[in-house]
Formats: structure tokens, C-alpha cells, sequence
């Protein structure tokens, strides 16, 4: 048992590759995600019925299909109609825009549930659109929403780890080559998860200063 | 794409929804188990609940499943897909389980506790005729959210071997190249078992809504 471990010691290059690979593609695609989902949150509360109407529709069609397979229809479906797309882009564009709808329902929620005093006197202050927008309803949006982009943060970390079906040299999938050419599968498969383990509780622990922010500023 | 293609994929509906029950059955009642031993806070299994909890809930169900599937031969425990698959599922789910049961454990008034224990009642009947009916009910919407999370992962499933809508619809895809036909079914099977689980969901919080507004 030992030795196996001395073994994806000596493969530990590969491993922190792949964990680096992890947290980049997860890193890219939230932030992406992110701001994609500031278009959209306006978009899904907007008056315009058939704006919301689109952009609902997209938000629970993505809700409702298994990422796994929206990885496999970017990756493989697209050529079909002649986008080709290589592993990296492919993985990055699923990730993304799969997560764009969690993110803009995630803001949605958070938005609504904003107090509208705090918009009032701003805009009595004579803030306005942009500047409104920044100093205003920002940044108690971003610190009410914290914990939960911070738990879909850990849901792209895990969702990361499927795009290992198209061959892109994320965690698990240093891991498995790691098993398939030393076989030594307990030793790979529990180091990789006890990385992914480490890489969720950096992320709690940003998690709850930014609580602790937020409850400094109440 | 021909009929036989789509007999296939639904045959592979069959796996997938057999197992997502098999999951979501054994799941829930161990999920219990695990949020009870918490917050009864018994010494040294609360905390290695704890510690299983905070890893399974940051394990990707891949890593799981392929360690499951790899690592158990190797210690001498002959698993076969299915039953890897089944017992990956489990023991992902009874992890989300236990958070969602906790969370309504935590939540449960202290008071109507005590008043089953000053009538006499015995800890076992207090928690099934006091404690039960209740946190079923406030645990219900997070159970629901975390079934239809669960058929969504298991496509994950078919990387070792389990066929089910997913692997049918690739496999169907390579035969004919032409793969986004079998894709565009295998969405058109994932979207309505889901949708279903998630409309349950929103029907159970308006109705529990409702009803607190009405008391």
C-alpha cells in the first residue's frame, strides 16, 4: 500500500497538472458563467414577456439536462452542424454556458430579494444606470449571493471532472491514466479526491469571510 | 437513426431510471441514519459523519465511481458495474441527504421535544410520532432538489460500462455517425423526468407555503 503511494508520489508532476487543469477550467468558466448571468438576471426579470420568456426558457432547459451529455453534444453533436470545437474550448464552452443559467437563476434570487429602500435613496442621491448599478445594488448583491455562487463554484469543480469523457487532462483524468498505467487504483483515485476535497474547503473558507464581511457591513 | 436506435436509448431509460430508485431508495433512509447520528452527537461517529459528508459532497461522482469500481477487486471485493454504480450513487447521495435531513433536524422546535418527553414518551416513539412527520415535510423540497440532481449525474454511470440513455445514445452516435440525432432523444428522455421532479418541488414549497400563510 505504501509503495503504491510511492508510486503517484513519482507521478506527482501529472497529478498537479491535472489539479492546476481542474482549477483553471473551473476558475475560467465561473468567472465567464458570472458575468453571463449579469445579462441574463436583468433579461429574466425584465417586463419585455417575450425576453424573459427566451431566457426562461433557456435557464430551465439547461436546469433540466444532465451536463455530461450537454458536454457530449458541444463536443461531439456540434461537428454535426459544422462547428468543431477541440477538447479545451469544448469543455470551457460547456462549463460556461451550462453554469450561466445556475448562476443567472442564483442572482435572481438574490436580486429579488434585495430591499428596494437602498435603490431609492440612491437614485434620490442622483445615482444612475451604471454608477447605480456598481456603488449600489452591486456589491450587497455579491456579498447575499456569496455563499451560494460559492457552493456552484464546488458544483463546476465536480462538473469538471465528467469532462474527463473528452480526453481533457483535468484531475481525474491524470488520475485514471495514472491507475491504467501502474494500476494502482486506490492510491490514484483517493489522492485525487482528497485534491478535490482541498480545492472545496479553499473554497469554503473564502465562503465565510466573505460571510463574515457581510456581517461586518450589516 | 432507425426504430431499433430508439428502442435501444429507451431500454437504456429503463437502466437509467431503475437505478436513479435503487439510488434514491436506499439513499434516503441511510441519508436519515447519518443526520440523526449527527445530531444526536455521538461521540467520535458524529465526527467521522461529519468528515464523510464534507468529503463525498466534494467528490466528483467520476472519481467516485472509479475508484469504487477500480480499487474494490483489488482488496478482494468482486463488483460488478451495476452494483458499483449503485453503491457510488449511494453513498453520494446519503451525503447531500444527510445535510438536507440535518438542516431540518437543527431547525425542529425544542419545546415540542420536551413536551413528548414529559408526557412519557420513549425516545424511539418520540422521534417516530413527533420528529418524523414533521421534518419529512420540511425536508421534502432539498430531498426532491437533490433527486433531480442525482438522474443528472448519472450519466457518469456508462464510464464503466453501465448502458444507460447516455451510453446508448453515444453508442448509436459512433455507429451512424451522425451522433446529434440520438443526443436530441436522449435530451427529449432526461428533460421531462427532470422537469417533473422540479415542478414537484415548486408545487410542494407553494403548497407548504400556502399553508403557513393560512395558519
Amino acid at each position: 500500500m505504501i509503495h503504491d503511494f510511492g508510486i503517484v508520489w513519482s507521478e506527482r508532476n501529472l497529478l498537479l497538472s491535472g489539479l492546476g487543469n481542474t482549477t483553471i477550467l473551473s476558475v475560467l468558466s465561473a468567472a465567464a458563467a458570472l458575468l453571463i448571468a449579469f445579462v441574463l438576471t436583468p433579461a429574466l426579470m425584465s417586463k419585455q414577456q417575450w425576453l424573459a420568456g427566451i431566457v426562461r426558457g433557456f435557464v430551465d432547459g439547461m436546469r433540466c439536462v444532465p451536463f455530461l451529455l450537454f458536454a457530449y453534444i458541444v463536443y461531439y453533436g456540434l461537428p454535426s452542424v459544422g462547428l468543431r470545437l477541440d477538447n479545451w474550448t469544448s469543455g470551457l464552452v460547456a462549463l460556461t454556458i451550462y453554469n450561466a443559467a445556475y448562476m443567472a437563476e442564483i442572482l435572481r434570487g438574490a436580486w429579488a430579494a434585495q430591499p428596494r429602500e437602498p435603490i431609492e435613496a440612491g437614485i434620490a442621491f442622483g445615482f444612475s444606470n451604471l454608477g447605480l448599478f456598481r456603488r449600489i445594488v452591486l456589491p450587497p448583491l455579491l456579498l447575499a449571493a456569496g455563499p451560494v455562487i460559492g457552493n456552484q463554484m464546488i458544483q463546476i469543480i465536480k462538473d469538471s471532472a465528467f469532462l474527463t469523457i473528452i480526453a481533457l487532462p483535468e484531475l481525474t483524468h491524470a488520475a485514471s491514466s495514472i491507475q491504467s498505467r501502474h494500476y494502482v487504483p486506490f492510491a490514484a483515485f483517493i489522492t485525487a479526491v482528497f485534491l478535490y476535497w482541498g480545492l472545496c474547503l479553499v473554497i469554503e473558507a473564502g465562503v465565510s469571510s466573505i460571510d463574515r464581511l457581510a456581517m461586518a457591513r450589516r | 437513426m432507425t426504430g431499433g436506435d430508439i428502442l435501444a436509448i429507451l431500454q437504456g431509460a429503463v437502466v437509467t431510471v431503475t437505478l436513479s430508485l435503487t439510488g434514491i431508495l436506499i439513499g434516503l433512509p441511510i441519508g436519515l441514519s447519518l443526520a440523526v447520528l449527527r445530531w444526536a452527537d455521538v461521540p467520535v461517529v458524529a465526527r467521522i459523519v461529519t468528515v464523510y459528508v464534507s468529503i463525498l459532497r466534494a467528490t466528483p461522482l467520476v472519481t467516485l465511481l472509479l475508484l469504487l469500481f477500480f480499487a474494490l477487486p483489488n482488496i478482494g471485493i468482486a463488483i460488478g458495474p451495476i452494483s458499483a454504480a449503485i453503491l457510488a450513487l449511494v453513498m453520494n447521495t446519503a451525503a447531500f441527504n444527510c445535510e438536507v435531513w440535518r438542516a431540518s433536524l437543527m431547525n425542529f422546535p425544542r419545546d415540542q421535544y420536551e413536551a413528548a418527553q414529559s408526557v412519557g414518551m420513549g425516545a424511539g416513539l418520540r422521534f417516530r410520532r413527533i420528529v418524523l412527520p414533521q421534518i419529512v415535510r420540511s425536508s421534502l423540497p432539498g430531498l426532491v432538489n437533490e433527486m433531480s440532481l442525482l438522474i443528472k449525474v448519472t450519466p457518469v454511470l456508462a464510464v464503466v460500462g453501465v448502458v444507460d440513455i447516455t451510453r446508448a445514445a453515444v453508442r448509436i452516435g459512433a455507429e451512424t455517425y451522425d451522433p446529434l440525432p440520438p443526443f436530441l432523444v436522449a435530451v427529449a428522455l432526461y428533460a421531462p423526468i427532470v422537469f417533473v421532479l422540479v415542478s414537484l418541488q415548486r408545487w410542494i414549497e407553494r403548497r407548504q407555503a400556502m399553508a403557513e400563510a393560512a395558519a
